[in-house]
Order: C-alpha cells, then sequence, then structure tokens
C-alpha cells in the first residue's frame, strides 16, 4: 500500500474500517427514514401531481395553454429543457472526468451526482417531447420507414442530431450508473436482515460476488464508459447549443455558443450537485464522507466555470459590437436595456458577480454560504436561458412580429411539476440505494483516510 | 495413460483475511509453491492481484472498439440510404447529391451512434460475460467477502491443501474454512483396442 503525502487533506475524516464504511452506508437503508425526509418527499410529490395535472391539461388542450405565440415559439419550453440538460451534466463531468483525472474526491459525490444526472434528463425529455405539440406523433423524429409520414427525418438539422445526442446520452448514462451500483447492491443484499429487502436487493444486484474476474472487467469498463462519456458529455451540449447556434437568428447565431454551452451545464450542474449533497449529508450524517474539503473542490470548480461563462457573456458583447452587424448590435442592446432587461441583469448578477465570492476561503468552505449560492447559481443558470432564448424572439428581423412573454400558469405548473418529479425520485433514490459508492471508496481507505493518514505518519513503514 | 488414472478428492478450502495486504502476500507464496488460486472474492477491485492470481487481461475493451467501429458504419449507412439513396432532399439550397457533399451535418449522429454502440455494447458483453442478469444466484461463497472480508477460494488435493493451509495460516489468515470435498473421476479415456 502507498502511503499518500501528509499535505494533502484526508478525504473520509473518523477512524473509519471498512466495516463502518459499509454500516454507515446502509444506515439509511436499514433504519428509519428522517422526518425531514417525509416532509421533504410530501412537498416534493404534491408539486410533481401538480405538475402531472399540468401536463395533461396541455395534451388535453395543446400547447396553446402555453404562453408562447406565433413569433415566441420556443420559451418556457426550451428553457427549461436546456436547464435541466445542462444540469445533468456535473453527474458525468463528475464520475467520468474525475475518473480520468483520477480524482479520489469524486468518490463521495459521484453516485449521486449520477443519479441525479438521470433524473435531471428525465426532466428535460418532458419537454423537449411535449414542445412538439403533439407529442403522440413523436415518434416521427426516429428514422422509422417513410410510410410512417411523406419523408425521412432531416439529418442535416441539429433538431434530429439533438434526439440522437439526448437518447445515447439518457441510456448511456443510466447504464454506467448501474454497473457502478452492482457491488453495492451485492454488499445490501448481504447485509439485510428483511426478507423483502434481501429479495430486492438480490435481484437488484444481479448475483454479484466480487470475484478477482469479475473487478478487473468491472474496472475495464469503467475506465473505457468514462472515456467514451467525456467527449459524449461535451458533444451533448454543443449539440444543443447548435439547435441555436445553427439558426440565423441574430443574438443566436455565434460559434462561442459549443463552449459556452458546456462550461455554462459544467457551472449549473455543480451547483445543483452541492444543493442537494448539502441536504443529503445532513439528513444521512455523511459528513466523514462528504467534507468540507469536498465542498471547497465543488465550490472551485463553479468558480473556473462560472469564470469561463462570464468571459462568454462579454466576448458575445465585445463580438457584436466588433462585427459592425447593426442585428447583432441590437440583439445585445435588447437584452441589456430592452423590456426585458430584468432578466439579463438577474442572470449577469447571478452567474458573473455571486460566484466571485467563492475566491474568499471562508465563503467558500461555509456549508450555509454554499447552499445559498448554489441555488442563485441555477436561478442565473435559468436566467441565461430565459435571456438566449425570449427577448431574442420577441424582437426579430421583422417589426410587425415583435411580440412580448408572459408564461401562463401551466407553464409554470409544468416546471415546478418537473422540479417535484425531480426531488421525488433523487428522495427515493437517496432512501433505497447506496448514496455513496462504498466499494469505491474503501479502495481510498488506506490512502485517503484520516486515521490510516495519521497511522501511517508515526510508523513509517505500511 | 487410462489405466494409472483414479479419482481423486478435492477439497473447498476457504482463506478468510481482514486485509488486502496479507491476502496479496499469501496469494504470493502459493503461487510460489505451485498451487493454483481458483478464485479470490473482495469487497473492493485490489490492484495488482491480476498478475499475482493469473488471470488474464480482459479483452473487453477490444470488443468496445469494435462495437464501435460497427455503430459508425450502421450510422453512415443509414444516413447515406434515407438522405442520399433513397428519397435525397434539397434542403435550404444544401443538395443531398451525394453523401461526402454532407460529411459535416452527419458527424455528429455518426459520433453518437459509435458511442451509442460502444457503450451498450460493452456493458451488455459485461453482463453476459460476468453473467450479471437480474435473478441470477449470488456469486460469492462467503456473504462478509462483499462487506469487509477478502477470501481466496482454493480447490486443492490432499496433499495440497496441506500445504496450503500452512500458507494460509502463516500469512494472517483469519479463518482457514473447509467447505467440503468432492471426488474428480477421471477423464473417460477411449479404449483404442475396440
Amino acid at each position: 500500500m502507498h502511503a499518500e503525502s501528509d499535505i494533502r487533506i484526508p478525504l473520509i475524516l473518523g477512524s473509519k474500517s471498512y466495516r463502518q464504511i459499509s454500516d454507515d452506508i446502509i444506515a439509511p437503508i436499514e433504519g428509519k427514514a428522517a422526518k425531514g425526509w417525509y416532509t421533504l418527499i410530501t412537498l416534493c410529490a404534491l408539486s410533481f401531481l401538480w405538475g402531472i395535472g399540468c401536463l395533461a391539461y396541455t395534451i388535453g388542450v395543446g400547447i396553446g395553454a402555453w404562453g408562447s405565440s406565433n413569433g415566441v415559439d420556443w420559451a418556457w419550453d426550451i428553457t427549461n429543457f436546456v436547464w435541466w440538460i445542462g444540469i445533468g451534466h456535473a453527474g458525468t463531468l463528475i464520475s467520468a472526468v474525475l475518473l480520468l483525472f483520477r480524482q479520489k474526491w469524486r468518490m463521495a459525490i459521484n453516485r449521486s451526482a449520477e443519479a441525479m444526472t438521470i433524473f435531471a434528463v428525465l426532466c428535460a425529455a418532458i419537454f423537449v417531447t411535449l414542445h412538439t405539440g403533439r407529442p403522440w406523433l413523436d415518434y416521427m423524429l426516429f428514422p422509422l420507414p417513410n410510410q410512417f409520414g411523406s419523408l425521412w427525418p432531416n439529418f442535416n438539422s441539429p433538431l434530429l442530431w439533438d434526439v440522437f445526442a439526448v437518447s445515447t446520452y439518457a441510456t448511456v448514462s443510466i447504464v454506467f450508473w448501474y454497473i457502478g451500483l452492482i457491488p453495492d447492491f451485492g454488499m445490501i443484499r448481504d447485509r439485510v436482515i428483511k426478507p423483502w429487502q434481501k429479495k430486492m436487493y438480490s435481484t437488484l444486484s444481479f448475483g454479484w460476488g466480487g470475484s478477482a474476474r469479475h473487478w478487473s472487467r468491472f474496472e475495464e469498463v469503467s475506465l473505457v464508459l468514462a472515456g467514451l462519456s467525456t467527449p459524449l458529455v461535451f458533444s451533448v451540449h454543443s449539440i444543443v447549443s447548435f439547435d441555436f447556434a445553427t439558426s440565423v437568428v441574430p443574438g443566436w447565431h455565434t460559434t462561442i455558443f459549443p463552449p459556452y454551452f458546456v462550461s455554462g451545464a459544467v457551472f449549473s450542474g455543480f451547483a445543483m450537485v452541492l444543493t442537494l449533497m448539502l441536504v443529503v449529508r445532513k439528513i444521512y450524517k455523511l459528513e466523514h464522507y462528504v467534507t468540507i474539503k469536498h465542498i471547497e473542490y465543488m465550490n472551485i470548480v463553479i468558480i473556473v466555470t462560472g469564470s469561463i461563462v462570464g468571459v462568454a457573456y462579454l466576448t458575445e458583447l465585445f463580438v457584436a459590437w466588433y462585427s459592425g452587424v447593426e442585428w447583432e448590435q441590437y440583439a445585445f442592446l435588447n437584452r441589456a436595456t430592452g423590456p426585458m432587461a430584468w432578466s439579463y441583469w438577474i442572470m449577469m448578477s447571478c452567474n458573473v458577480l455571486s460566484p466571485q465570492l467563492f475566491w474568499f476561503k471562508k465563503i467558500r468552505t461555509s456549508i450555509i454560504a454554499t447552499f445559498i449560492l448554489s441555488i442563485v447559481v441555477n436561478i442565473g443558470m435559468w436566467f441565461e436561458r430565459f435571456v438566449i432564448i425570449v427577448p431574442t424572439l420577441c424582437r426579430t428581423y421583422l417589426p410587425s412580429t415583435w411580440n412580448t412573454y408572459t408564461p401562463s400558469f401551466i407553464d409554470i405548473g409544468i416546471f415546478v411539476g418537473t422540479i417535484g418529479m425531480f426531488g421525488t425520485f433523487f428522495l427515493l433514490f437517496s432512501r433505497y440505494f447506496p448514496v455513496i459508492a462504498q466499494a469505491e471508496l474503501k479502495t481510498i481507505l488506506k490512502s485517503s483516510g484520516e486515521q490510516q493518514k495519521k497511522d501511517a505518519a508515526t510508523h513509517t513503514h505500511h | 495413460m487410462s489405466g494409472s488414472a483414479v479419482a481423486t478428492n478435492k477439497h473447498i478450502i476457504h482463506g478468510v483475511f481482514n486485509d488486502e495486504v496479507p491476502l496479496l502476500e499469501a496469494c504470493k507464496k502459493l503461487r510460489a509453491s505451485g498451487i493454483r488460486i481458483k478464485d479470490v472474492f473482495t469487497p473492493m477491485p485490489i490492484h495488482g492481484i491480476d498478475g499475482l492470481i493469473g488471470v488474464p487481461r480482459t479483452r473487453i475493451a477490444i470488443c468496445a472498439f469494435i462495437y464501435g467501429i460497427t455503430g459508425t458504419s450502421l450510422a453512415t449507412l443509414m444516413m447515406w440510404y434515407m438522405m442520399v439513396h433513397d428519397w435525397p432532399n434539397d434542403i435550404g439550397g444544401k443538395p443531398n447529391w451525394a453523401y461526402y457533399f454532407n460529411i459535416p451535418a452527419f458527424i455528429p449522429i455518426t459520433f453518437e451512434a459509435t458511442v451509442f454502440c460502444a457503450a451498450h455494447g460493452m456493458a451488455l458483453t459485461y453482463f453476459l460475460r460476468c453473467w450479471l442478469v437480474p435473478g441470477a444466484k449470488a456469486k460469492n461463497p462467503d456473504p462478509r467477502t462483499t462487506d469487509d472480508k477478502f477470501l481466496i477460494y482454493l480447490e486443492l488435493n490432499d496433499e495440497q491443501s496441506k500445504k496450503a493451509e500452512e500458507i494460509l495460516k502463516s500469512n494472517g489468515a483469519e479463518e482457514v474454512n473447509h467447505k467440503g470435498t468432492f471426488v474428480v473421476e477421471p477423464a473417460y479415456v477411449l479404449d483404442e483396442t475396440h
């Protein structure tokens, strides 16, 4: 066992053994749920139900129920779609990119971050399937023989690339997540006593045994899937940005969009991971695993990606001015000073200014400050998508189509519903699934456990 | 050759450790004295164990590559057929008269299909090769090995099992458990005179 430098802060606090890690991860599954859990899930389930109601109404009467209009044909639907897909990106980034870079701190958060990815993509899927207007005809997006319609789908269109990108992303994320879960389900299966739990986790664990051959394949599969997911995650949000960038709408037709969207996605995703993990570590008493150091690392990612986003905003303004294209210049003037300028300035202050507070060590290691700022960042990122879509579509080339936009209560209801659905799924996940990848965590116990590091410092060997 | 074959007894032995360091040491010693290690069951992956117990490097990544290029080919074929061959269209003044005209527009889906096939093909291969399927029986011989115990699984004859037991004990095995004996019948050899 090679020892790690003393300077590196331990990632697993307290004096833990392998047994203790299993005990801590299984505690929420075997024990009774906390009161806070019941309160939260009731709240989330009610919003979810409200959302289902609004969804059913939309399907019943059509998307005329929304605030969208002839000019502003993309509004809350696509704003919410891009927002949710963006949030999903942090999960893949943590589990794939940080795996390739051998960042051990990912192991405390990768499982819940991946769960977040999957639930966020499901929320996003609701908006894209619905925004077509007739969701029962959505099969026409798939490359099916043309007796279903008059033509094949157009493979030159970024909207179709999106169908392929998002479905690949969703299914690959689910498989990656589940392969990681299997050894942990195996541990739970061998530990639980209640018959129904034994049965459930036996089925979920697929008969995992932890033989050396299986571990060797497990590690190879994880590595290759991480290698595949890394370009995948970049491609997905790049393609989402192509939906805008390949159009000829001023304010959208910019080459900066792919990197700008990807960094924005990572930015909002990390903020959402923080919001969730701060609640999870409190409810399930996982403070020894998700430490202040983990929170600090995530906040550092937020400063970096937040600053990239800030630079992207300024670059857009500069390029609009430097291009000399009147329409481009007007699009940005309209965003910053037009009738919806308030949304632009919410975006600017939440996304560009607020993350800069994390330069102060006191703030980035404070739980309360992190929790508040993580929510502020996600509000900011929602407004970023709103600003890109709505004020732009309210002022296109033809002044006679100039328009304004207000969401209907159905729009708001569906959005609230997806937040409820996301929360409900995440709470169920955190109660019945292992929230931390315990098998992986056991591999770093010797090098990064607090007690183990102390022991290594006192003995020169071992 | 056929005349000398007799049935041999095989003993199933579990060497249980509570840490991976002595387990690795014991594996080394067992192999040095010519004992074949049937398998090792551990709660987490242990680096460097494959070479020690003679597990060959997995070829699953090669499979992933093959699945990947299959995806690339399928996507190319599909888009060529639909956009160029079956019903060519002139969309926005950009006609699809030949595949190479529009290659840039076909790159994203080609990439996604490559990743899709590589990832799912590899995952499926992994599940089937390890026989990880819903309803499969737990493969670990002792339920503690998914928690905090490390187990060396041996199937040995009388003479070797004594030697192995000694090595396991002297290298810090917490328990050495006999899990029964089974008889291996000699392989049936066709008598050439008939």
